[in-house]
């Protein structure tokens, strides 16, 4: 059992780029077990990936292996011939990718795709590589199989995507499989199906496994051992339960602390020496939230949004009926308007000053409805007031230039591709301001500008950097201010920090909660992740197939939720051992 | 889901969406034609002629109607499928184009072609090697093809081939005068040949096509090798690739039946431009071979303000477009799976 599958001895790995070299992952050494989970825990930047492509010897053209040894199973992967990396990549080693869409050929049928792997590597003929490959459809639970081997990738839904590129990676029976970040992007209760399904799979073949994660909940849920990477170094490595319960290293203090578990609270993510400014404000924050509250309450009998039986209608265009009118001459049946519901009579409101949470998986109608809420798109039926306004009658086309749309600001989910790339920092936060606001000279501009970017604690010079200038906490950092910059009321965070590492996460959270009581918003904070919205929210609504399922006290629905949909999301989150406080 | 019927259907609808467009064409060209300074009946007349002379011409070619007149009469013989009668050379204009017509598509195809069969494997290698040797060569001679005007080469290449070497025939047309043309069938002279099964005509023919093919395919090679690095260099890092160099696919089957399915659409989008303006813009080949294509038929008749013979040109080319987009589009639709026709 203590057969060690893979050894990983010092391993240098470097990039060649225009500013010269960049070493990437620097004298990384680990071994992987017979029939065991590794997990290699870091954050983005951290070389875990780059690890993983350099033992595969598939990095970029540009990355080389600089020194180390690579030895599976007795065989020198530094040395071994091309020829020989072809026949142990799939065969031997195989790879499970974040992004399942984008890891599947857009343009190739699943099956054949299957069958390209199979017939590669000798285990299938053209007679019956359909056959095998239908069957690996099944072994990872693909219904209807048969069907399903027609598919192309962008029928699927990213779960089911992921599960054909694990079909792929286990089709040659490999006894080493590399998932890196394998879940990333999915919902946390498809999460917790692919990722039970592969640790079923690779413990019925006995094969070894290497999870590569930035999420430490599931590392504690799935892997025997990990190692923790930092800056391309191991900076820990140990059992599963011992690193969680006496981390040696700072940074494997920093990661566990910023995880969100189930009884963290907002300010106890960040270390303990830059906790002290912002506790603060959150000490303050309930007092002040429900003094808002009272003050508020006699001058606004309404809540500050109120949304009243909303629907959301598209149509579903049947291709049968869509000849051409020219061919049809009356004759034809009308088309028969199918139309799929995604927000279906939703009603809610939020209070000023109060942060309410949408949680539900991808396709349960959150984003519509946010869109609704900010008149991106027309709704169907239904009434939104906002402030006392209505606003739900305002076409979506004219509502960009009502006063009240600078009241109503977004910040988006992924920091980078929110930001105009060939916008400065300076230009992003100042461009709401330009367009909405009464800021008419460039220096109270300016002034405006500077004043944003410390309330959002953004350094001033990086504000005439680039979007690809800064970091991904950086770039959130922006958005937030490009968000605040005309005093909204209302702000709509549509997954705030899914696209950020957990220690970004927990400072822009606090950065969120600060200035949530400093500027007196509300939030609508759309998330998948419960932990995430407990953190933040006051009340939070569970959403299903466009309909609130339950809604309530966060800590309330959290503890003893009333609906089995709600407690499936909340017993799927992979949380790690409790922390015990310090 | 693709079902066939909806692609027919489509064909029809798109169809009949170019009408306007197509009307648009018409409309356009018959306002600038007058609008270009030129008198044809003082052309038609001749240098002797008088002013009384010019004016009873006029009135016979019936250009001293009212405008809106003229194009209502030329609308009318659009209909019947009359495009008019050339001035200059007295011929009915839609014989005169579907002669032409051929000589400049085989030509165009026959040049496209070879500029693909260079283009597309050399911007393939560049893509899996940049910035090494394979690289730069194919870029500079892109740079060069573009760089250098297509009359140029081609003089360059009569020079040096029929001049100098004397492996090329005589830049003189589509046949040398020792062979009759092929029996019409299509109007190509290679395909004619090889049903007449006169493979000495084809032959002859081919050596005539030499020449200015390679002329206008170094024109062409740029974009075609430089669209088809790109796109791969874009697909190559896609993350399915990634997948498919895990899986321990092998380079073949990685390069040519995973990135270059992908890389396709973009290529095809080039394709169906550059065979455009090939088409449209091979009149400075045409004249340096002496070639009876349309594209020198329209300079001709657009010197002498012929204005049957440039409304017709003109038509025939938006025709040609109008059919071409929509094979493109077709074409999406069987390279990539996520498009849909008529969205």
């Amino acid at each position: 059992m203590d057969q060690k599958i893979l050894e990983i001895d010092n391993l240098t790995v470097e990039f060649m780029t225009r500013n010269g070299s960049v070493t990437a992952v620097e004298n990384v050494s680990f071994a992987v077990k017979k029939g065991e989970t590794l997990g290699v825990i870091g954050e983005s930047g951290s070389g875990k990936s780059v690890t993983s492509l350099a033992l595969m010897r598939i990095l970029d053209t540009n990355g080389k292996i600089l020194s180390g040894e690579l030895v599976y199973s007795g065989v020198d992967l530094k040395r071994a011939s091309n020829a020989a990396m072809y026949d142990i990549r799939g065969r031997e080693i195989s790879m499970i990718f974040q992004n399942p869409r984008g890891s599947l050929n857009p343009v190739r049928k699943i099956g054949k795709q299957l069958e390209d792997v199979l017939c590669q590597h000798g285990l299938a003929n053209k007679y019956n590589a359909r056959k095998k490959a239908i069957d690996l459809l099944a072994t990872v639970k693909i219904e209807n199989p048969t069907a399903r081997f027609n598919a192309y990738p962008h029928e699927l839904s990213g779960g089911m995507c992921q599960r054909v590129v694990i079909a792929i990676a286990l089709a040659c029976q490999p006894r080493l499989l590399i998932a890196d970040e394998p879940t990333t992007g999915l919902d946390v209760t498809t999460q917790k199906v692919i990722l039970d399904l592969v640790k079923d799979l690779t413990t019925e073949r006995g094969m070894s496994m290497i999870l590569i994660t930035h999420d430490l909940g599931l590392a504690a849920n799935y892997c025997d051992r990990a190692i923790v990477m930092e800056q391309g170094k191991v900076v820990e490595s140990g059992c599963i339960k011992n690193l969680f319960l006496n981390p040696n290293h700072p940074y494997t203090k920093k990661l566990i602390r910023a995880t969100p578990n189930k009884s963290s609270q907002l300010n106890q993510l960040l270390p303990s020496e830059s906790r002290s400014s912002c506790t603060s404000y959150l000490e303050g924050s309930h007092q002040s939230a429900s003094f808002n509250h009272k003050r508020r309450e006699p001058k606004n009998q309404r809540p500050l949004l109120y949304i009243d039986r909303l629907t959301k209608e598209f149509p579903i265009r049947n291709q049968i009926f869509r000849l051409p009118s020219l061919m049809s001459f009356g004759k034809r049946p009308k088309e028969v308007q199918q139309v799929f519901r995604a927000v279906d009579n939703l009603s809610m409101k939020i209070n000023y000053g109060e942060s309410v949470g949408l949680v539900g998986e991808s396709g349960c109608g959150k984003s519509t409805t946010s869109a609704m809420i900010m008149r991106l798109v027309d709704s169907t039926e239904g009434w939104i007031e906002f402030d006392g306004t209505d606003i739900g009658s305002v076409p979506a086309k004219h509502f960009a230039r009502s006063p009240i749309r600078s009241k109503l600001q977004m910040v988006f989910q992924d920091p980078t591709d929110c930001l105009n790339p060939r916008f400065t920092a300076r230009q992003s936060i100042s461009d709401p301001i330009i367009v909405l606001g009464s800021l008419n000279s460039k220096r109270s501009l300016d002034k405006r500008v500077d004043h944003l970017a410390d309330l959002v604690g953004l350094p001033k010079k990086l504000l005439e950097r680039f979007p690809h200038q800064l970091s991904g906490g950086q770039k959130a950092r922006v958005g937030i201010a490009r968000a605040i910059a005309l005093d909204p009321k209302l702000l709509i965070l549509d997954e705030p920090t899914a696209a950020l590492d957990v220690s970004v996460q927990a400072v822009v959270l606090n950065l969120l909660q600060e200035l949530k009581c400093e500027l007196d918003m509300s939030y609508l904070f759309i998330s998948h992740d419960l932990n995430v919205v407990r953190l933040l929210c006051d009340r939070v609504m569970v959403m299903q197939s466009g309909r609130i399922l339950e809604e309530g006290e966060t800590g309330k629905v959290m503890v003893e939720p009333a609906q089995s949909y709600t407690r499936d999301l909340i017993n799927a989150i992979p949380h790690p051992p409790e922390l015990v406080p310090q | 889901m693709m079902y066939p019927q909806s692609r027919v259907g489509t064909v029809v609808r798109r169809l009949g969406q170019a009408l306007p467009v197509l009307f648009g064409v018409i409309l356009a060209t018959f306002v600038l034609t007058r609008a270009l300074p030129g008198d044809p009946a003082a052309f038609f007349a001749g240098p002797a002629a008088d002013e009384k002379s010019i004016a009873e011409i006029r009135k016979a070619l019936g250009l001293d109607r009212p405008l809106p007149e003229q194009f209502l009469v030329y609308l009318r013989d659009l209909s019947r499928g009359e495009l008019g009668t050339s001035i200059s050379t007295g011929q009915p204009v839609s014989e005169e184009l579907i002669r032409r017509l051929p000589a400049s598509l085989e030509l165009t195809f026959l040049a496209l072609l070879i500029s693909m069969i260079i283009a597309v494997p050399l911007g393939i290698l560049a893509a899996i090697n940049p910035g090494k040797l394979i690289d730069h060569i194919c870029r500079i001679l892109t740079t060069a093809g573009v760089s250098l005007p297509t009359f140029f080469t081609g003089l360059g290449l009569v020079f040096i081939f029929y001049y100098i070497l004397g492996w090329a025939p005589a830049p003189l047309g589509r046949l040398d005068f020792a062979y009759l043309p092929p029996p019409h069938v299509t109007g190509f002279y290679l395909i004619d040949g090889a049903f007449a099964a006169e493979w000495d005509t084809v032959y002859a023919a081919l050596s005539q096509l030499m020449l200015p093919c390679v002329t206008l395919a170094l024109f062409t090679l740029a974009p075609i090798a430089r669209m088809t690095r790109a796109s791969m260099i874009q697909v190559l890092s896609s993350d399915f690739i990634r997948t498919a160099r895990a899986a321990g696919l092998t380079n073949y089957t990685v390069l040519i039946k995973y990135a270059f399915r992908n890389a396709l659409l973009p290529l095809v989008t080039t394709l169906g431009m550059v065979f455009s303006f090939t088409l449209g813009a091979n009149v400075l080949v045409e004249k340096v071979f002496a070639w009876p294509g349309i594209g020198s038929y329209a300079v001709e008749a657009l010197v002498v303000a012929d204005y049957a013979a440039v409304q017709g040109f003109v038509l025939s080319m938006a025709i040609i477009f109008l059919i071409l987009n929509l094979i493109i589009d077709i074409l999406y639709t069987f390279i990539d799976p996520r498009i849909e026709l008529g969205n």
